[in-house]
């Protein structure tokens, strides 16, 4: 197969080495990824981070029309592995809120504004949370499922 | 008694020749030191990602072409990847090599145009720039030969290539091949060891390797800090862990590192192109039991490749249906613009575009 599946790390593992980061912040795992509650994030990610997950290669907001999902693509240089952890943004469509992953790694700061801009979700702690593509006044958010 | 003097503001772009695209700096100087930099981004944005949301998988090959178009072929694989996994669609082995071909011959093209373009912020006037997109042009005829498009090549599907390629594009390769080490002495000769360009450029822009990793920098800029990190090697994906080649590093993380490296990739992809055509072999180019109206079971998928610009990847979210639910890209360009500010402040204004075309960005791929 010539897509790469070798470098993700099992859901399993991980959620077993988040647990041991901040106990009970994991709700669930999939095969290759794993749901935290965005309460403990920030201790997640330090700790992860801690682990040798040096690289934020990615932050994605999905709409799923009754919840908003924020995925984060972690990359380990040293250790040649990923990591994907999820966290599910409140609940409902009003003004969803996450906390920030800028204090840990600088790469959050233009990929977390692109999901503010598009998908509308806000995150507390960045220093410089406006639109990236839009322009200010713009009325809604493009990625969500009901701007048409 | 000394010169009284105040900070001032000036607009760079969104139409300024030098921006690479639509990009806008709101640069503030203090005589012709930089002391602020504000990147605004937006000029170019399509909703190319919403845009994929009402297509077919196929379809969307388009619009990736029109994501980072000095590098269509680059775009297109990344997205394949991502939905052969998505899909768990098995690519036939000669579509593969094909894609390879493509993407490296592509990677080339790409950082002629970074190198030219860079070199011609400096001030070189010409030469270079039109030397480089003269080999650019005969790889574009080469990609022309292959699927009939220059810059929006739409050449991938999921299982491989959508045709094989014409008998006339072999002895057109091999010509390319044998022409382009002279090409790249002549380059060398020209610039690599020209005293202008050393003094411009060593020691410019310096950013230290445990930041730019820290800002989530990938592709050339990554390697020219001394970190070997290239996912072609590291987490080979298609056939690259079958061929051997090397991987061009610089330690200095300055201008001249980030100019160096891409042009002894430059060889190294040449060298992969050389090993591609001796493993080829007949075949079909992609799956007859692979339907252009694909259906991928319900989850997600995310392939990290690496593009000539970094880790160019596409997560992508199926609900079973003919199109994804969610089609995210992961786009090198614009992350690596995260550290614009700080590579900028304290240097001069006519450093501020040569440090801008070392990072070798593509608008139509940080705007999307």
């Amino acid at each position: 197969m010539p897509a790469n599946t070798a470098f993700d790390t099992s859901g399993e593992d991980l959620a077993t080495q988040i647990e041991a980061i901040a106990s009970s912040s994991v709700t669930a795992n999939g095969d290759t990824d794993v749901w935290v509650s965005s309460d403990r994030l920030l201790d997640v990610m330090n700790g992860l981070k801690e682990a040798g997950y040096e690289m934020l290669i990615g932050v994605t907001g999905v709409d799923y029309v009754g919840y908003f999902e924020v995925v984060y693509h972690l990359l380990s240089l040293s250790q040649n592995k990923r990591a994907i952890v999820k966290v599910k943004c409140g609940e409902g469509r009003i003004d969803p809120v996450m906390p920030s992953v800028l204090s840990v790694w600088r790469g959050a700061e233009l990929q977390e504004r692109e999901v503010y801009d598009l998908m509308g979700i806000r995150f507390e702690g960045h220093d410089d949370m406006k639109r990236i593509f839009l322009w200010e006044g713009f009325e809604g958010h493009p990625h969500r499922k009901d701007f048409l | 008694m000394p010169l009284k003097t105040e900070p001032i503001t000036i607009n760079v772009g969104p139409q300024h020749p030098s921006t690479h695209g639509v990009f806008r700096m709101r640069v503030t100087f203090d005589g012709e030191e930089v002391i602020d930099v504000e990147p605004i981004f937006g000029y170019l944005h399509r909703g190319s990602e919403k845009l994929a949301e009402s297509r077919t998988y196929t379809q969307i090959v388009t619009l990736t072409d029109r994501m980072d178009y000095v590098a269509s072929m680059t775009s297109n694989l990344s997205f394949i990847l991502s939905v052969e996994k998505l899909s768990g669609i098995d690519p036939s082995p000669r579509g593969v090599w094909l894609r390879m071909i493509a993407a490296e011959l592509q990677r080339i093209a790409s950082h002629l145009v970074a190198t030219g373009f860079f070199l011609q912020d400096l001030g070189t006037l010409g030469t270079p720039l039109i030397y480089m997109m003269r080999e650019r042009e005969t790889i574009l005829e080469l990609f022309e030969r292959l699927c009939g498009a220059r810059i929006t090549n739409s050449y991938m599907r999921p299982g491989g290539v959508f045709m094989d390629a014409p008998d006339d594009f072999w002895p057109a390769l091999d010509r390319f091949l044998a022409d382009m080490p002279h090409r790249i002495d002549e380059y060398e000769d020209l610039i690599s060891g020209n005293e202008i360009v050393a003094v411009r450029c060593d020691g410019v822009a310096v950013v230290d390797s445990q930041t730019l990793i820290d800002a989530s920098i990938t592709g050339p800029m990554l390697r020219a800090s001394g970190i070997d990190w290239d996912l072609r090697n590291r987490q080979p994906y298609e056939y690259y862990d079958r061929v051997k080649f090397n991987r061009p590093l610089a330690t200095a993380s300055d201008n001249y590192a980030r100019y160096i490296v891409r042009i002894h990739e430059m060889r190294e992809s040449l060298g992969i192109i050389k090993q591609c055509l001796e493993q080829i072999e007949p075949g079909p180019v992609r799956p007859e039991s692979v339907p252009f109206l694909i259906r991928p079971p319900a989850g997600d998928s995310y392939v990290g490749t690496e593009s000539p610009k970094g880790e160019l990847g596409f997560y992508l979210v199926s609900d079973g249906g003919v199109a994804p639910y969610r089609c995210k890209v992961r786009a090198p360009s614009l992350i690596n613009l995260t550290l614009l500010r700080e590579m900028l402040i304290g240097d001069k204004l006519a450093d501020l575009f040569v440090t801008f075309g070392s990072i070798d960005i593509n608008m139509g791929e940080v705007d999307r």
